[in-house]
């Protein structure tokens, strides 16, 4: 008999799509069509709002500065430069439009323009490796390194080498903090050895783990050219993010309910039963809700982290963004800034999904 | 040498200001093969005098002796029907037998352990249900499934925390044979404290009352002598079975009473005389 927990199919943690399944399965009955009717109605008309309320914002905005551009035209140059300047913003010339708050079509054909973008460095890449195929093949036949291409990421490879990030900062923070939970958890004297430890390092702000963490690797890295701006802002999102987890385990490690261990005791389990049939199952809830926590927050550091390690991920590309001060800069900014919540959003779904998965207690992951 | 003997045994909870001495000189003999039935008032120590001969507490003063030994441990010998049931959530009724049986059987093959689970999981009628988690069973299926759990680990001696309080009459009889039957193969020794005197009476040799706490001793013991197998339909004419019941019944009032009164010497209101205001 399986003694593992069997993990129950629940689709708790994607109920959000249950309307959408609901509309494609076949039966269809007549109250839940109007419900699935009445419920994305009432989505649809808040999106609509939310985009009407930020174009006229963005509008308001928008006339703010064009007046105040047209106001110092005509203070410092005169009525002629000002009707100028007027003509040129009304015809869209991008050398002379107020620089504010996008507005959702440009947001949109930023976008549209990303994508574009992507196509076009896509097929670049493709060239590329096509043109240098045989001279790689050469070079790799003198057991030389190949030549790789170097040219701009496209927005899709930044979002790829973000979540790489997040994933491999989480990864480590799951093995860095579960293991040494269930250890302090287990034991109540290294729980108060290491609690110190814990209330110095968890409110550490990421911007000062990302200096810790390129002090040390720096200095492991010596003599080595290669990138580690992704060694370093993912060691720095998993050692930012850890924190939760590694309470979380200790907590659920150390208060597991007396009855289950009256049960260890009676059936006299050994140590290693005990902790891994008993301790472990009833604790993988709160272990859980650690590391949801976990990858939200690895998600959220992870943008401040990668400007500051100049890692090519979303947080770079938003703040080079910024700097550059381009026509679609801000509307770049609005894209990623978009691609960042929604990214987040669902990774939160995912892990909200596996931990109902492994709760006993259902309704507990809320 | 007596099977179990409790002497003079006590047991405090907390400490300091806080302590309140919850047992109070349990002295108490079993023989091997006895059965022995404890009823007391909610509250007045009866899972605690459990967990200190199934080896879970210690007493703060006297002594436990299994088979002339002193208990320090819980052990495989002794098995117990918890009250709360205490059956782990994320196992299913089957696996929660399973890891008793095996703790039990260690040497024995898996085939073996799953027909013993099986058998058991079969006599308390749990069948149908063997592949659900306890949320999914009612209060009284989850007590079936600690009675399982206990048995199917083949005690020495059986201790029962009141086993079957959640159960209704007909499932509550089925199972009183059951664990009789189990109790009188191979003369087993059977523990059971309950609420219930006339479960007592059914299934008990002796019938020793606790009284209320804090400072729960326990009262003078009921012989039943009333012949096994025992009639569950005939019980009720029997003269022998409404003398000892009206007896226990009485002295359980009395006790009541007793109480009742204590409680309300404790209450009494001090005597405060105002101080006389001068001006
Ligand atoms: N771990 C504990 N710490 C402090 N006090 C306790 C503890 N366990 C029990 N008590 C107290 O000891 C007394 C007896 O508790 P116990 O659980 O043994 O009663 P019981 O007779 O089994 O009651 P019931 O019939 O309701 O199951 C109660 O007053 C309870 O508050
Ligand atoms: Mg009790």
């Amino acid at each position: 008999m399986e003694q593992e927990i069997v993990l129950k199919k629940q689709r708790q943690g994607l109920s959000f799509l249950k309307p959408l399944i609901m509309k494609l399965s076949p039966k269809i009955n007549k109250g839940s069509l109007v419900s699935f009717l009445k419920k994305s109605g009432i989505t649809l008309l808040s999106v609509l709002l939310f985009i009407g309320l930020w174009h006229m914002g963005a509008k308001a905005l928008y006339d703010v500065e064009a007046e105040y551009k047209i106001e110092k035209a005509l203070a410092e140059r005169g009525q002629e430069a000002a009707d100028a300047e007027r003509a040129c913003i009304a015809s869209g010339d991008s050398s002379c439009q107020p620089n504010t708050l996008p507005s959702p079509s440009q947001v949109w054909a930023s976008l549209q323009s990303l994508i574009a973008d992507h196509q076009v460095i896509t097929a670049d890449k493709a060239a590329f490796v096509e043109k240098m195929a045989a001279t790689n093949a050469k070079l790799i036949a003198q057991g030389k390194d190949a030549i790789v291409y170097t040219g701009r990421a496209s927005f899709l490879d930044i979002i790829f080498t973000s979540i790489k990030t997040v994933f491999a900062g989480f990864l480590l923070a799951l093995l860095i903090a579960v293991p040494i939970g269930i250890i302090i958890g287990l034991s109540p004297s290294l729980r108060s050895a290491f609690n110190w430890f814990i209330q110095v390092f968890k409110p550490v702000s990421p911007v000062v783990w990302y200096l810790l963490v390129f002090m040390i690797v720096k200095t492991l890295y010596i003599g080595d050219s290669s990138d580690n701006a992704f060694v370093i802002s993912f060691i720095s999102v998993g050692l930012c993010a850890m924190w939760a987890t590694l309470v979380n385990t200790a907590m659920g490690v150390s208060s597991v309910d007396k009855d289950y261990i009256n049960v260890a005791k009676v059936l006299k389990l050994g140590t290693f039963q005990k902790v891994f049939k008993v301790i472990l199952p009833s604790s993988l809830p709160l272990i859980f809700t650690g590391l949801r926590i976990t990858l939200s927050v690895a998600w959220m550091v992870l943008i401040a982290i990668e400007l500051l390690a100049q890692s090519q991920g979303l947080g770079l590309f938003v703040w080079e963004e910024f700097q550059n001060g381009a026509n679609d800069s801000n509307s770049k900014i609005i894209v990623a800034m978009f691609v960042i919540g929604i990214i987040g959003f669902l990774l939160d779904r995912f892990m909200l999904t596996v931990q109902n998965m492994v709760s006993f207690n259902k309704n507990e992951a809320v | 040498m007596a099977y179990l003997e409790l002497n003079n045994v006590c047991k405090t909870y907390g400490e300091g200001e806080e302590a309140t001495e919850v047992l109070s000189n349990i002295n108490l003999t079993m023989e091997e093969g006895e059965f022995v039935a404890i009823v007391g008032f909610t509250g007045s120590g009866k899972t605690t005098l459990v967990n200190l001969i199934n080896g879970l507490l210690m007493p703060t003063s006297g002594e436990v002796l299994f088979k002339g030994q002193p208990v320090t441990d819980t052990s495989h010998e002794r098995g117990v029907i918890f009250q709360n049931y205490s059956l782990l959530p994320w196992l299913t009724v089957g696996q929660n037998v399973y890891m008793a049986v095996k703790e039990a059987y260690p040497k024995e093959n898996k085939s073996f352990l799953k027909k013993r689970v099986d058998d058991y999981v079969a006599m308390v009628n749990l069948s149908p249900a063997i592949n659900k988690r306890p949320k999914e069973l009612s209060g009284g299926m989850r007590q079936r499934v600690a009675v399982a759990r206990a048995l199917a680990m083949n005690p020495e001696m059986i201790i029962m925390d009141e086993p079957l309080g959640a159960l209704d009459a007909l499932t509550r009889g089925n199972l009183q044979d059951e664990i009789l039957n189990i109790w009188s193969q191979d003369k087993r020794t059977a523990l059971l404290i309950t609420n219930d005197v006339d479960e007592g009476i059914y299934m008990a040799d002796r019938i020793i009352p606790l009284k209320p706490g804090p400072n729960a001793t326990l009262g003078p013991e009921f012989k039943i002598d009333i012949e096994r197998p025992r009639d569950k339909t005939a019980l009720n004419d029997n003269p022998n079975f409404k003398k000892t019941r009206n007896a226990i019944i009485e002295y359980l009032m009395d006790i009541g009473e007793e109480r009742k009164s204590v409680s309300q010497e404790e209450y009494a209101l001090p005597e405060l005389a105002p101080k006389s205001f001068v001006a």
